[in-house]
């Protein structure tokens, strides 16, 4: 727990892990590497395996098969007490009938940490977490963000290779949970330790990680810093569930190695093709796309879909449109300030060049997962 | 609600209180009365049934054996009501109704019945009239009790608290005595409390196993006042009844302390 001392993160690598509840299965043939140091965030819906992937790491279950190694040792059969990793949990799980001190000394104590040297490690956790003042408060005389940071405390205190939280922040309110977001960058950037952190929420995994697993049905779809997520996903469900999108489906061909899809009559090219056997759809990340009235703008090899300004948001930085398209599909489209101006009602054509969006193989259990 | 029927409504509460106070109420001035006999209202004013009870071996012999059975069953019924109670909350929902179900029969058995029972397996095995006896007795009468009060903690209790502690590096015995224990106590101490005045004032199996060398207090009430109506026995009584009110008060205002932090 010292800034110029770091005490190297452990690294984990889960390989075709899978754990079953009776026939349900939770998790199917995960694999999953976690380098040391890393802030790794599993981001997935509710009930895509993210708590039970924690859960195992932490060994609070066991796997029904695969492996398990973290630091390189494999810790299957090794009971949690005896796996030295901190555990934050979402309702923060704080001792009651302690102190906030003595919540923060449990762990020491254990390990046979006593007197001045608890006392100071204690202190030092609590300074982290700007909670020093609160040692002699009780659990329920703390506000929900001030008892997280008690638990975050208490999960460090112990220099572990390996912290884990299962959305520490799910129960907080916007404000408070943007200002830990920003404490818990802080705290893993000054000890070097392996975070791995569970949410549903895409801009906090963004906000947080050095890189991002989407979990999707007891499988990680992808792994990658959320710039190659959002940039390039591998599947649409990872195109959708990163950031906002517009998927354009319709009948395609290939055309000298490109792809041309017809979207309401409208023939749209995208750069390149899809192996396999499934539809190609076309996604369009709203900030990739520019406006122009109707016949304005004209520009060879560009594409242009007409549509129906459904809605105009200001939002600061720009305006947000959703177009309504001739087939029913509404797209999303973000313009910079200074960009022309459409209101609700005007004919706009949404204008983008064939590399600006990406071709991904359809999946109807995408839209289905996502609400 | 109209004050007609809130002033029916208080003078009915009045009179079920009277009712159920009036017999303890009554004990306490016969305990004083100076004639020997179980009168109210009592003749006269006098200490005389005070002193003869703590003076009278017989009585403080059955007072000390009272003492010292509920003592150990107290113990004996709280270790094992509270293992029961970890077995029964913590077994599948169905496994569980069923454990509990069996693990209270002797407080829906009559008490006679039960009675009969141990009666025939002690004359048997030589436990009649035995400290042991007494006390394998008292421990099942008073093992539902405890099971009651200590599953009723465990039920609040939350148990991700537990693995909170396995993952800060507590093994299955430290989690306990650090965590669990100190945060079902109060059900556990309940459930002590409860075992020990079942026991303390345990009759009917007492009158049937007793002996002449081995009286329990409420056996030497029953037998002092069956005999020749002494009124040691209203004294005896208003002891006890000062006892139990301080015990009780004393846990209320424990309680209370613990509401506060
Ligand atoms: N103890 C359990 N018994 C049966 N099913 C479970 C159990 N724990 C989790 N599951 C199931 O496993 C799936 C994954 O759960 P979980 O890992 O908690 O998802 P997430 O944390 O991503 O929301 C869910 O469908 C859940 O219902
Ligand atoms: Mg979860």
């Amino acid at each position: 727990m010292n800034a110029t001392n770091k005490s190297a993160g452990a690294s984990i690598d889960i390989r075709k892990a899978s754990k079953r509840y009776g026939k349900f299965v939770a998790l199917r043939d995960l694999d999953l590497s976690i380098r040391p140091g890393e802030f790794m965030t599993l981001l997935g819906p509710s009930g895509s395996g993210k708590t039970t992937t924690l859960n195992l790491i932490a060994g609070f279950t066991e796997v029904s098969s695969g492996s398990l190694e973290i630091g390189g040792k494999s810790v299957l059969g090794l009971p949690s007490h005896k796996r030295n990793i901190g555990v934050v949990f979402q309702h923060y799980a704080l001792f009651p009938h302690m102190s906030v001190g003595r919540n923060v000394a449990y762990p020491l104590t254990l390990r046979g940490i006593s007197g001045a040297e608890r006392e100071g490690k204690v202190r030092h956790a609590l300074d982290m977490v700007k909670m020093a003042d609160f040692a002699h408060r009780y659990p329920n005389e703390l506000s929900g963000g001030q008892q997280q940071r008690v638990a975050l405390a208490r999960a460090l205190v112990f220099d572990p290779p390996l912290l884990l939280m299962d959305e520490p922040l799910g129960a907080l309110d916007k404000k408070l949970r943007e200002w830990l977001q920003l404490e818990i960058k802080r705290i893993h950037r000054e000890l070097g330790t392996t975070f791995v952190y569970v949410t549903h929420d895409q801009e906090e995994a963004l906000v947080l990680s050095d890189r991002i697993a989407v979990f999707n049905g007891g499988q990680v779809e992808q792994i990658g810093t959320g710039r190659e997520l959002y940039d390039n996903p591998a599947t649409l469900f990872v195109g959708r569930f990163i950031g906002e999108s517009t998927v354009l489906r319709g009948k395609a061909d290939i055309v000298g190695g490109d792809t041309v899809v017809s979207i309401a009559g409208t023939k749209i090219v995208a750069s390149g093709k899809i192996s396999g056997q499934a539809a190609p759809v076309i996604l369009l990340r709203p900030e990739r796309a520019v406006l122009h009235r109707p016949g304005t703008g004209v520009v060879d090899g560009e594409n242009r879909l007409s549509g129906i300004v459904e809605e105009a948001i200001y939002v600061g930085s720009g305006s947000k449109y959703d177009i309504r398209l001739k087939d029913g599909t509404t797209a999303v489209v973000r313009s910079p300030l200074g960009a022309p101006e459409f209101a609700i009602g005007d004919t706009a054509e949404i204008v983008f060049r064939p590399g600006d969006v990406t071709l991904l193989a359809d999946d109807a259990s995408a839209d289905i997962t996502l609400t | 609600m109209q004050l007609s029927s809130r002033i029916f409504l208080g003078l009915f509460c009045l009179l079920v209180a009277i009712l159920l106070l009036a017999p303890t109420l009554v004990v306490i001035p016969m305990s004083f009365n100076s004639n020997k006999s179980l009168a109210f209202p009592p003749a006269g004013f006098s200490w005389q049934w005070y002193d003869n009870f703590f003076t009278n071996p017989e009585w403080l012999l059955s007072l000390r054996n009272s003492f010292m059975i509920a003592t150990v069953v107290a113990i004996l019924a709280t270790t094992l009501g509270t293992l029961a109670a970890f077995g029964v909350t913590r077994a599948a929902a169905r496994t569980g109704g069923l454990l509990r179900a069996i693990l209270i029969t002797p407080m829906v058995v009559p008490g006679v019945v039960l009675a009969i029972g141990i009666y025939a397996v002690y004359l048997d095995t030589g436990l009649v009239g035995t400290m042991a006896g007494f006390v394998f007795a008292h421990t099942m009468l008073a093992i539902p009790f405890v099971l009651i009060a200590v599953s009723a903690s465990l039920e609040v209790f939350d148990r991700r608290l537990e693995t909170a502690a396995a993952s800060l590096g507590a093994g299955k015995l430290t989690v306990f005595r650090t965590v669990t224990l100190p945060l079902i106590l109060p059900g556990v101490l309940s459930g002590a409390l409860f075992a020990f005045i079942t026991s303390f004032d345990e009759i009917i199996v007492a009158l049937f196993i007793t002996s002449p060398y081995l009286k329990t207090l409420p056996v030497q009430i029953y037998s002092s006042i069956t005999r020749d109506a002494d009124p040691t026995v209203a004294a005896v009584g208003t002891l006890l009844f000062l006892a139990t009110s301080f015990i009780i008060v004393a846990g209320l205002l424990i309680g209370m302390r613990r509401g506060r932090t």
